[in-house]
């Protein structure tokens, strides 16, 4: 249970109910939930991991997009990642903001624990899981693309970051 | 495949069910540290690897040790909030949504079709 010494954490899931009721949805969104959640333990020590960053901001040019809008799997190199994000998706634009990528993507922040040498290594490909609100395209679609990149780049484990 | 998640809404991470969790008490959006901060950046991340080789069970959260900025101690009442002046212009901003989703959908379908 998280220390509650500066305020309880915030109760999201109420907050977007409440919401989206005052926007005129008579339909409360149903969040995904797992009664069976797996756990891998890691083969290898860190020093020998190489680790791969999923993240849920796609690149600045919507190229993760379809016609229809909907989003889907996109990945980008480490080595030269986007220079803008699309960053359409839900955040606390009233008290932050998402200039810096590190704060959502934390490219440099891995390396410097590479170059440290508490990590093996960073993938060369980071993913962007596609954040539209469908259990089945989650679990039937992304997830299953998003594991086959990172076996694809030899991952040893994933840091999934939320924007 | 071992992996951790670094978020921000505890409740929906924790309902959901995920192997292994670092909470960061902050606003949507930074979950990684504060922006800029690269010593708070670096000490999230190294922080999820600890509980990516320490944690023994699924549904495991650890707390990051950092808190958001002092000069903002309300950032935590304005997420999605809904006051009585916000009803009307919400209402409105709904009709909104509806009319583009609306057009989305075709638009797929038009994709579809094609």
């Amino acid at each position: 249970m998280p220390d509650q010494s500066s305020g309880p954490p915030v109760p999201y899931m109420e907050r977007t109910r409440n919401y989206y009721r005052a926007l005129g949805y008579t339909k409360d969104y149903v969040w995904a939930h797992h009664t069976d959640v797996p756990f891998v333990r890691p083969a290898k020590p860190l020093a020998a991991m190489t680790v791969g960053l999923v993240c849920t901001a796609g690149p600045g040019d919507r190229s993760h997009r379809d016609a229809g809008n909907r989003r889907h799997v996109w990945s980008g190199l480490v080595a030269s990642p986007p220079a803008s994000f699309d960053t359409d998706v839900a955040w606390d634009r009233e008290s932050t903001h998402v200039d810096d990528r590190e704060t959502f993507l934390p490219i440099d922040a891995v390396q410097r624990l590479v170059a440290d040498g508490t990590l093996g290594g960073l993938a060369p490909h980071f993913h962007t899981a596609p954040t539209d609100y469908s259990h089945r395209k989650t679990l039937e679609e992304d997830a299953p693309e998003i594991l086959r990149r990172l076996r694809a780049d030899a991952v040893d484990a994933a840091i999934l970051t939320a924007l | 495949m071992p992996t951790v998640m670094i978020g921000s809404a505890l409740d929906i991470v924790e309902h959901c069910g995920v192997p292994r969790f670092v909470f960061s008490d902050f606003p949507l959006g930074n979950p990684c540290g504060h922006p800029w901060d690269r010593d708070m950046q670096t000490a999230t991340v190294r922080l999820a690897l600890q509980v990516l080789t320490t944690a023994t069970r699924p549904r495991t959260t650890v707390r990051s040790p950092f808190e958001w900025k002092a000069d903002d101690p309300a950032w935590r009442e304005r997420y999605n909030r809904v006051r009585p002046e916000d009803r009307e212009r919400l209402l409105a901003l709904g009709d909104e949504r509806r009319r583009r989703q609306a057009a989305n959908a075709a638009a797929a379908k038009a994709a579809g079709q094609a």
